[in-house]
């Protein structure tokens, strides 16, 4: 078996003070394998973000582990952590916000490779930089616009393009399609799929759009107020939902498809059907096949039938 | 079908820019029936809020020129309304509800008088009626605990709330017409799902026309009795939900369809993409606007706009393909798999 290119151990980020934290991320656990895709779903506020960017270091974790390609991330050297910083890449949602106004798309896309040192010479980093472009299906000419000369989409595909400069092994995509419209995330989505199959890297996909989750993702894992509830191949979290949270998230989502919305039936959530006694180990367990959701033994007695 | 609530005929809007003119509305008819929800769908940039705009004479002028057509509301052509009778109309028969319920709402007044304040405006009211009544709307659209929720301020509510809110608000003069423009976008969707369920409930009670402006077609497909589909400035096809749905006509609206993954889709498929992007306003091409990035497009799409024809009585779609003499077309895997599930219905 390969070993994974990410692993998360009882991660945890608290916010305020230590007293009364806020717990964005509490306690979760789960790794991503070399070359798949990990959809990572919720509401806003579940903590889905935080988890991203504590694992790329934008915050600093309360507790865990981040293993990253055999790594313990808190124990890098200094090579080892100008290495992590080629190796874990992030997209983020606005595109515009993410980019440098007063930068040239190619000031913006050659500053990796000045930082990390990855050309020979200027000749070579303009090359490499124009076959980026034409990766992300833009032209070279495009390379000396600012970026308030382009769209949505085209925006994303750049910030795309300085994500893939450095060759990394893990893409963590922060909502990178929410901010687009539908036929242009249609776009983005099938370009970050060839890229993935003709590069190998894999994806930490964050995003509330469930479906377009499902049909990029390998494996699905579901956040709800800092946990991490259920986690499962997205064919097995989709059609057969273990948590009620899950079950409710998906109730909801609208289906391009009149006569099954006419017969929608949603299911609300309540948190206080669970009735944990004081002393009951609510953890992972595994419901076959890799599928896990969070629950006691009572639970998973009465869930598995 | 019973009479229309809203007619909007011809409407042209242009936009005075240093780049020149746009011509961001050519030309948009389509009328609005009591108590149905209408769902205006398009990619941004397609004119869906500039149309919905005009009619509550929200855009400012200049840079934005009417330069043609009616809008009929109530008998009466808004588009010759003075400001001031607008804005007995504006609030009173015709409300919007906004996307971002943070900045339609005033952050320095408590939420019931935002509430009251409507109906102390535009009703022969007493303030301690309008409060009475605004508890009423507060429990409505579902808002827990109104008697306390009144005294507090915007920022004390969440994302959803706020929204329930705004939509308070705009039901508080009990509107003939709604629009909602785009008012689901921002959250999340099971608070989405709750949303659009308090608004079916409000208008099954109250018979009020809703224009629903979204680019989402599963809310679509969950809210509309009609769908209209817009495109460069102009309506492509317009029709019942099971016709656009199940029966499209358009290719732009075999695009936005095929662009959708639905949950049943097998994994591996490829996203069918709309290539190339929308045309540029200032300029409008002359033939249909779709065809550079239509692979069907034949010669006289490039040459000639075309007309709206008939499928039948409800749907109407704009594009060659469906003149006598087209020839026929070869439909995407996706599109057919839809008529078929449609000729499956109809034999049940």
């Amino acid at each position: 078996m390969t070993e994974a290119i990410l692993e998360v151990k009882n991660l945890a980020k608290h916010f305020g003070s230590k007293n009364n934290p806020l717990k964005a991320v509490n306690d979760i656990s789960f790794h991503v394998m070399p070359g798949e895709t990990l959809g990572l779903v919720g509401e806003s506020g579940c903590g889905k973000s935080t988890t991203g960017r504590t694992i790329i270091k934008l915050y600093e974790k309360t507790g865990g582990e981040v293993i990253f390609d055999g790594k313990h991330t808190d124990q890098l050297t200094r090579k080892e952590q100008k290495t992590f910083n080629q190796n874990l890449q992030m997209i983020f949602q606005d595109p515009y916000a993410s980019l440098n106004p007063r930068m040239t798309v190619f000031e913006i896309l050659s500053e990796g490779y000045d930082i990390h040192g990855l050309h020979k010479d200027k000749k070579e980093r303009r090359q490499k930089i124009n076959e980026l472009l034409e990766s992300v299906g833009l032209n070279r000419e495009h390379a000396n616009r600012y970026p308030h000369e382009f769209s949505g989409g085209q925006r994303q595909r750049i910030g795309i393009a300085r994500a893939l400069s450095f060759d990394p092994k893990l893409i963590i995509a922060d909502e990178p399609i929410s901010a687009l419209d539908v036929s242009i995330q249609a776009q983005v989505v099938n370009m970050m799929k060839e890229i993935q199959e003709e590069r190998g890297l894999a994806y930490l996909f964050i995003a509330h759009d469930l479906s377009m989750v499902k049909y990029i993702s390998d494996r699905i894992a579901v956040m709800y107020m800092g946990q991490l509830l259920e986690i499962g191949d997205a064919a097995d979290v989709y059609e057969n939902p273990i948590h009620p949270y899950t079950k409710s998230l998906l109730s909801a989502v609208p289906q391009p498809d009149p006569r099954t919305e006419k017969n929608r039936r949603r299911v609300d959530y309540d948190a206080a059907q669970h009735d944990y006694a004081e002393g009951e180990e609510i953890i992972l367990r595994d419901f076959g096949n890799n599928h896990q959701a969070l629950c006691s033994q009572r639970e998973y007695d009465s869930w598995k039938q | 079908m019973n009479e229309p609530v809203l007619q909007i005929k011809d409407l042209k809007v242009d936009f005075s820019t240093y780049a020149g003119t746009v011509n961001a509305v050519r030309g948009v008819s389509y009328d609005v029936y009591k108590g149905e929800t209408l769902a205006i769908v398009g990619e941004s940039g397609s004119g869906k809020s500039v149309t919905n705009q005009a009619i509550m004479k929200l855009l400012p002028q200049p840079p934005a020129i009417y330069s043609g057509g009616e809008i009929l509301f109530d008998g009466k052509n808004l588009l010759d309304q003075s400001e001031k009778q607008m804005e007995k109309i504006r609030g009173n028969d015709i409300s919007m509800i906004f996307q971002d319920p943070m900045t339609s709402l005033n952050p320095t007044m408590k939420i019931g008088r935002q509430i009251t304040e409507v109906m102390l405006k535009h009703q022969k009211i007493s303030k301690s009626d309008a409060k009475k009544r605004a508890l009423e709307l507060m429990q409505m659209v579902g808002i827990p605990m109104p008697e306390q929720r009144l005294n507090q301020y915007p920022h004390e509510f969440s994302g959803g709330m706020r929204q329930r809110v705004v939509i308070a608000i705009a039901l508080a003069a009990d509107p003939k017409l709604l629009i909602a423009d785009e008012p689901t976008t921002a959250l999340d969707v099971t608070i989405q799902a709750q949303i659009l369920d308090v608004m079916k409930e409000i208008q099954k009670n109250s018979q009020t026309s809703i224009i629903f402006i979204t680019h989402d077609l599963g809310v679509v497909a969950n809210v509309a009795d009609r769908v209209a589909v817009m495109y460069a400035g102009e309506i492509v096809e317009i029709g019942t939900v099971d016709d656009i749905f199940y029966n499209p006509q358009h290719p732009y609206t075999w695009g936005l369809l095929g662009s959708m993954p639905d949950l049943n889709e097998e994994k591996g498929q490829k996203l069918r993409t709309i290539e190339g992007s929308p045309p540029d306003l200032t300029n409008p091409p002359k033939g249909d606007a779709f065809a550079p990035r239509n692979p069907h497009a034949m010669k006289i799409d490039y040459e000639q706009n075309p007309p709206m024809f008939k499928v039948n009585d409800h749907h109407f779609a704009k594009t060659w393909r469906l003149h006598p003499d087209a020839p026929e077309t070869e439909l995407p895997d996706i599109i057919k798999n839809r008529y078929m599930q449609y000729s499956g219905g109809v034999k049940e």
